[in-house]
């Protein structure tokens, strides 16, 4: 008697157009990759609605989940943007030179406001 | 020398992505802060910890989805081979293999709460779980068709699409994509009705009876009124709405849209409350919602007979592709 196959889950990565990111859209039921390619296509690509596929078998993701890596309780705010909050500071500095407050550029779109 | 409010923090500690409830703690404080966690709109994947409770509801949820997708599938199927053209063919077959899709989607994410797949067939077969109720109905002629893959589709479709913010995130991600394809059915779907509607005077009657015969399992659809405060798929966030929301929001967007093709909703006492900004209809028939539900109404058996010849011709399929390899 031939050893039995294990369905096992495969987990199923998909591109939307050329130079989107990969994204997770699910996960598929199949004993091996070729199968697992099959069912894949047919549940993700079927409408066109993918130029890419990724098939990975579920237990050969390593999974890092570990909070005290990913969120150390510790102030992070010096490496973000929104950490540094000049606002005041530049009101004080505008009060000593005199000048107006810039008007914001429209180089990208629409002026912030 | 360094500014010393630059070494303040500014911006506040941020919510640590990992619920408190999946640490080892005892049963009741780590249920106490699983509920704290959904009630308060936070999200659940598959591989958090979560009480028995949960998981039952999510399960029982998601299984009667996916049964309701792979049974639906079996009306329709009935007027594959007698679509009136060669376009109405392809876009009903591919509809059909939406929904066959649907339910794979589904029975995996039911899967990965613990109860095998082979066992919620068995349980769909014995009667064990249920389906939904529109799909225990014959399917007389092609305006059936289209009545259902317009009004049933958008039936379900309200009710999905407050399930894209379900507390059980695979599930949410799920819904996102099949409310998409949906959304593509519902056009089809309207597509023939309007074909029909502006047809011939046999084709105009046909659609109206259909609507007919369709409208009281389409209110019975969402179920009965239920207090929002009882209601446990509510309270963890399963669902977002509850049923009568969901009738209501139905009748608010297609009740005018039925009209405009001038068809005739057979229930005088459908009408728009302004003063209560809510819609007022004869109550629908809960005694034939629970007949048909538990596998009692018109075309119950003979779609469950359908579903095990076709679990059983396809049996040597799963059997194959579990076999292993060949012997050289």
């Amino acid at each position: 008697m031939t050893p039995a196959n294990e369905l096992e889950a495969w987990e199923v990565f998909r591109q939307e157009k050329d130079g989107d990111p990969m994204r997770h859209g699910g996960s598929v039921m199949a004993p091996d990759a070729e199968l697992a390619t099959h069912y894949a296509r047919e549940m993700f690509g079927r409408r066109q609605e993918s130029v890419r596929l990724w098939i990975v078998r579920r237990t050969d993701i390593v999974d890092l989940a570990d909070q005290d890596l990913l969120q150390p309780p510790l102030d992070r705010s010096y490496k973000k943007p929104g950490g540094y909050l000049m606002r005041d500071k530049l009101a004080a500095a505008r009060e000593v030179s005199g000048q107006s407050k810039p008007k914001a550029r429209s180089s990208r779109g629409a002026p912030s406001t | 020398m360094t500014d010393p409010l630059a070494l303040e923090p500014i911006l506040g500690p941020r919510d640590r992505a990992r619920p408190a409830f999946n640490d080892e703690l005892p049963h009741d404080e780590r249920f106490a802060l699983f509920e704290a966690h959904v009630t308060g709109g936070g999200k659940v994947e598959a591989t958090d910890w979560m009480p028995d409770e949960y998981r039952t509801a999510v399960l029982r949820f998601v299984e009667m989805h996916a049964n309701s997708e792979l049974m639906g599938v079996l009306p329709e199927r009935e007027w594959l081979m007698r679509a009136p053209t060669l376009r109405r063919k392809l876009a009903l077959t591919a509809k059909v293999q939406d929904e066959v899709g649907h339910a794979q989607l589904l029975y995996r994410v039911a899967e990965d709460l613990g109860k095998p797949r082979e066992q919620m067939f068995d349980d769909l077969l014995d009667g064990k779980t249920k389906f939904h109720n529109v799909f225990h109905y014959p399917t007389v002629g092609w305006a059936d068709v289209g009545m259902i893959a317009w009004l049933v589709d958008a039936a379900a479709i309200v009710a999905q699409q407050a399930l894209r913010d379900s507390s059980y995130a695979p599930y949410a991600r799920t819904m996102r994509k099949i409310c998409w394809e949906e959304s593509v059915h519902i056009m089809h779907g309207r597509d023939v009705v309007v074909t029909m509607a502006t047809g011939s005077p046999r084709q105009r009657a046909a659609i109206q009876d259909a609507l007919e015969r369709w409208w009281g399992p389409l209110m019975q659809m969402h179920g009965p009124r239920s207090p929002r405060e009882t209601d446990r798929d509510l309270h963890w966030r399963i669902k977002a709405r509850t049923s009568e929301e969901l009738r209501q929001e139905f009748l608010s967007i297609y009740v005018p849209r039925i009209r405009e093709l001038g068809l005739v909703i057979p229930d005088p006492a459908l009408a728009y409350d302004e003063a209560g900004g809510t819609w007022t209809y004869t109550e629908p028939d809960w005694e034939e919602l629970r007949t048909v539900v538990t596998n009692h109404g018109p075309m119950s058996q003979a779609r469950l007979a359908l579903r095990r010849l076709a679990r059983d011709e396809t049996r040597w399929v799963r059997e194959t592709i579990l076999a292993g390899p060949r012997a050289a």
